[in-house]
């Protein structure tokens, strides 16, 4: 009985919440159950916070009792990617080198969604510093697919899609630089959203690179996402790089269907590389959208061929900046007696940074060095320039841009993680809309071979909205995956 | 003839670019809430900004940036409409991100210069341009922290603006003029408190030296390290000379910074350019261009006060000051402006404004430089100063009465006429009274009489005095002269 709750949509535990059918401590006590009985195959999670969300889940409860409820989130279990500061609560980011670090403050969407009323049950697996697509890079602790243990749940929010895809909790955070979150969302049959750049506060999120970071919600239907989103979007003073464009009521047109849609298919998204199984679920989505009243229009991207590239070269330039401050001096790892200033800073980084973030800092470091910076950095700036032309032209024909998240469905544990370019690979069809600050959505579309496939949607700058409604009109065709065959309990 | 003073060897021209560095009057820091306050304990005035936690973002605050744009308007520099900051990429323990956040391409102001008298003529020093930047914290070696040192980051995040110079001084003396000019525009325009021993105005000297004639400049050398204008002044001296020596003896001056040792008044190399850091500029993308639209510019411009040098100028043509009085009255902007106002008071025009310049600069100044309190300390105000000019010229206190009042007002305040009327010093012209006086002091003074009379020496000067001190300062002296001649019968 109390497994099956864990079963429930967000929205349909924010009803059963509404008409008191069941509690918030109930809920909480369910999600945690199902964490115990799941995670030790999973491994979503890096700190489960059972006292805290007990808590939590007990304040909603008095309010409701009180008919003082805050909202369609207030009660209901939710779990935060570790790379979101929350005070009190140990936040490392997926790395040795923030172990043990306790924040004294609040993430922006942290708060929002404490003051929403939602049930933090803890935080969840990821890459580490988010710079990976498989969540291997994690320095805990592997995550793994719960439709397949020996697969990936891609990266690098892999926790925030997992633990929704297992049924622990009702709607994740996670963050997106090139793909974070819709790749996972693609891999685990979940719904992710990363939105338009500046649409969601980055304050007290650890930043990978800042100029592509976002913070997005992951759930087990675009109703949820759209739930979560509208909780947590909108200007903050504490992030300048927010925008102060007013928040769009994500609910109120969502089931406005896709009629007169007019659909931009990529030439590019297509070109050769991308499995047969997944080439075929997403034109299958495609035609589904078709049969509900959209126009598909063939339209081309025809520099997305250079998106890995500058990609790589941004996000690591601005990685290498951002790292900088774990240093050793003020938190975190610090070597133990080193001989002088220098040996300080390269042990403890040595021994607090794992491969691939060492990796991008090597890498983002040489992009800027004199010498190279035009080549490298300021080119890579130009090819984002064209990126977003291609996009803003391709919208003068379409509403919204769809092909596939990532080449494949979800690979294999060890397949990729010797060959980091291979890695980069899978995120060829994410990256262009970080590059071009667009917001971009992972849908399922169908399971090819057993593993879910997403449709991605790229939508106009702050359009979240259209992506919602579009993904919904799919997801009503395709409807939400089934759960994947994870019993609880049974280890 | 052409002028050499510092110049040890006249076959050689030197080339100084001065780069300031001065401390904005702001009370917060620039991209956070903490105060700027100088001397507090060690971290007393940090936050997660300042701490650089992870998930902490700068937020710009705009009076920075409005601070900026007046120096830039009152130096002549064009203010940019976008400008853009930038990280400067380095460790040190002191520089808690890893970088500095600074402007690099395209700073907030361009141009303009600084104007100075050099030996009586007119010199005006081109800039290049004006940027801001915020400061970094300081290291802490003397008080060991379980025998490590300490960073103390009260100081990191306070706003500064960078002026940097074209490299137009030619002599030790010059840069020295250009620095005190300089300062004193800041601190008239109430952006910074000139103070170089705290360290907030302070500055570094690129010096080079080339065979007179030649076209090209010699290799340049940064000095640090000199928070006085005498150490300026020293520094540059010792490295033109070992620059010359080097050169004459067929080296070459090697690129280099070097540090100035004011208990040796020498410089010492600090780093080569081999040594020199690759600082990986590249766009902050945590802040947004910064945009000073025509309505800011507006505001600045109203804002400007007239400036110190023009300000003489029109105290000289306007008022008929001379020289040395407009620039005593000009070297504290409070000063004029007590000036002004006083002088409004007063009814204006050349033969008041002389006058009121007398009062200021003579008994004020004496009592400023005695109780040390500033213009806006002092209890007399100028509509009281104007009411004594007035009451002088009307024959109602004598001058030296008038002092009295003046050193009254200044130490308890209040209205002129109470003041004269409490302290009994309204001018007597009533003859019967003086002649009393008069009388008194002959009477007491047989011998000096004796001696007047004789034709042996003029004493009439003593005798006024005489009469003067008994009649308390108030007595008219011609009245008390006349009296005098017609009672010693002399001429």
């Amino acid at each position: 009985m109390s497994d099956a709750l864990t079963h429930l949509s967000l929205g349909e535990a924010s009803e059963r919440l509404a008409d008191r059918s069941v509690s918030a401590r109930e809920l909480a006590e369910a999600c945690l159950a199902r964490v115990a009985g799941t995670d030790d195959r999973v491994g979503a999670f890096l700190r489960v916070t059972a006292e805290r969300a007990l808590a939590q889940a007990d304040a909603a409860d008095r309010r409701a009792a009180a008919r003082d409820r805050r909202g369609p989130l207030d009660g209901v279990p939710i779990a935060l990617k570790d790379l979101f500061l929350t005070r009190g609560v140990e936040t490392t980011a997926g790395s040795r080198m923030l172990e043990g670090f306790v924040p004294p403050y609040d993430a922006t969407v942290v708060e929002r969604l404490e003051a929403a009323g939602a049930v933090s049950l803890g935080k969840l697996n990821l890459d580490e510093f988010a710079m990976g697509s498989s969540n291997e890079q994690s320095a805990y602790k592997p995550c793994r697919n719960p439709w397949d243990l020996a697969r990936t749940p891609g990266g690098s929010s892999g926790g925030s899609a997992a633990a929704l895809a297992a049924r622990q909790c009702f709607g994740t955070l996670g963050t997106d630089t090139g793909g974070s979150i819709r790749l996972p969302a693609s891999f685990c049959g979940v719904v992710g959203l990363k939105p338009t750049y500046g649409r969601v506060s980055r304050h007290g999120v650890v930043a990978f690179a800042s100029s592509l970071d976002q913070v997005g919600p992951l759930g087990r239907t675009v109703r949820d996402v759209a739930l979560l989103l509208g909780a947590i979007a909108g200007r903050d003073p504490r992030d300048m790089t927010s925008s102060a464009r007013p928040v769009d009521d994500y609910l109120a047109g969502l089931e406005g269907g896709v009629a007169g849609l007019r659909i931009g298919v990529p030439r590019e998204w297509f070109a050769g590389g991308v499995e047969p199984g997944v080439e075929r679920e997403v034109r299958g989505a495609l035609a589904r959208l078709e049969r509900g009243g959209a126009a598909l229009v063939e339209i081309s991207l025809p520099h997305t061929r250079y998106g890995i590239g500058a990609y790589y070269l941004i996000a690591t330039a601005e990685a290498s900046s951002n790292l900088a401050r774990y240093d050793g001096v003020r938190y975190g790892l610090r070597a133990r007696e080193p001989r002088g200033l220098a040996e300080m800073y390269a042990e403890s980084r040595r021994r607090g940074l794992g491969a691939e973030p060492k990796r991008r800092i090597m890498l983002g470091t040489f992009a800027l060095s004199a010498g190279y910076h035009d080549a490298y950095y300021t080119r890579a700036q130009q090819v984002r320039t064209l990126i977003r032309r291609d996009f803003d032209a391709a919208f003068e024909r379409c509403d919204v841009v769809a092909g596939p998240v990532s080449p494949g469905p979800a690979f294999r544990l060890g397949e990729r993680s010797s060959d980091p370019l291979q890695m980069y690979l899978a995120d060829v069809f994410t990256i262009t809309c970080n590059l071009a600050a667009l917001p971009g959505l992972s849908v399922p579309a169908g399971l090819a071979g057993g593993l879910p496939v997403g449709l991605q949607l790229v939508g106009r700058p702050f359009d979240e909205a259209t992506l919602l409604r579009a993904a919904r009109a799919l997801e009503r065709e395709v409807g939400p995956l089934p759960a994947p065959p994870l019993p609880a309990g049974a280890a | 003839m052409e002028v050499t003073r510092a110049m040890p060897v006249p076959d050689y021209e030197v080339v100084i670019g001065l780069e300031v560095h001065a401390q904005l009057l702001t009370r917060s820091k620039i991209f956070c809430g903490c105060s700027t306050a100088f001397g507090a304990a060690p971290n007393a005035h940090v936050c997660p900004v300042c701490l650089a936690l992870p998930g902490a973002l700068p937020v710009l605050n705009r009076q920075v940036v409005e601070l900026a744009v007046r120096t830039g308007l009152a130096l002549g520099c064009v203010v940019q409409p976008r400008s853009v900051f930038a990280r400067k990429n380095y460790f040190y323990p002191d520089l808690p991100k890893g970088y500095q956040i600074s402007q690099y391409e395209a700073p907030i102001c361009l141009g303009g210069e600084v104007a100075f008298d050099l030996d009586g003529a007119a010199r005006r020093v081109r800039l290049t341009r004006i940027h801001m930047e915020e400061d970094a914290g300081k290291n802490l070696h003397e008080v060991a922290v379980d025998g490590g040192s300490g960073v103390d980051l009260n100081r990191a995040g306070v706003p500064l603006v960078e002026i940097v110079s074209e490299p137009d001084l030619r002599s030790a003396e010059e840069a020295v003029e250009y620095l005190k000019a300089l300062r004193a525009v800041l601190v008239w325009l109430e952006v910074n408190d000139g103070n170089l021993e705290e360290g907030s105005f302070r500055c570094d000297a690129n010096v080079s030296v080339r065979r007179r004639g030649a076209a090209r400049y010699g290799t340049r050398v940064e000095i640090k390290n000199m928070n006085s204008f005498r150490f300026l002044r020293q520094a540059i001296d010792f490295e033109v000379r070992r620059q010359v020596e080097v050169v004459d003896g067929g080296g070459e001056i090697v690129q280099e910074t070097r540090l100035f040792d004011p208990d040796r008044g020498e410089t010492r190399s600090m780093r080569s350019k081999e040594e020199a850091q690759d600082y990986r500029y590249f766009p902050e993308p945590d802040l947004p261009p910064v945009l000073v639209d025509e309505p800011l510019l507006a505001r600045a411009r109203a804002a400007l006060p007239e400036l110190p040098r023009p300000r003489a100028a029109r105290y000289q043509r306007d008022l008929g000051l001379s020289p040395y009085d407009a620039g005593l009255l000009v070297g504290d902007r409070a000063l004029a402006d007590y000036f002004d106002r006083a002088l409004a008071a007063a009814g204006g025009g050349p033969e008041r404004a002389k006058k009121v310049a007398n009062w200021i600069i003579g008994e004020l100044s004496r009592l400023m430089n005695e109780t040390g309190r500033g213009p806006a300390d002092w209890k007399v105000t100028p509509a009281a100063l104007a009411e004594v000019v007035r009451l002088v010229e009307a024959g109602a206190v004598s001058g030296a009465g008038a002092k009295q009042v003046v050193e009254a007002l200044f130490r308890e305040g209040g209205d002129p006429g109470a003041v004269i009327a409490l302290r009994g010093l309204a001018q007597l012209s009533d003859a019967g009274a003086i002649e009393a006086a008069v009388d008194r002091v002959l009477a007491a003074s047989p011998a000096e009489v004796e001696r007047h009379r004789s034709g042996k020496k003029d004493l009439t000067g003593f005798f006024v005095g005489q009469v003067m001190k008994a009649l308390g300062a108030a007595g008219n002296p011609g009245v008390v002269r006349a009296l005098l001649q017609k009672k010693l019968g002399g001429g």
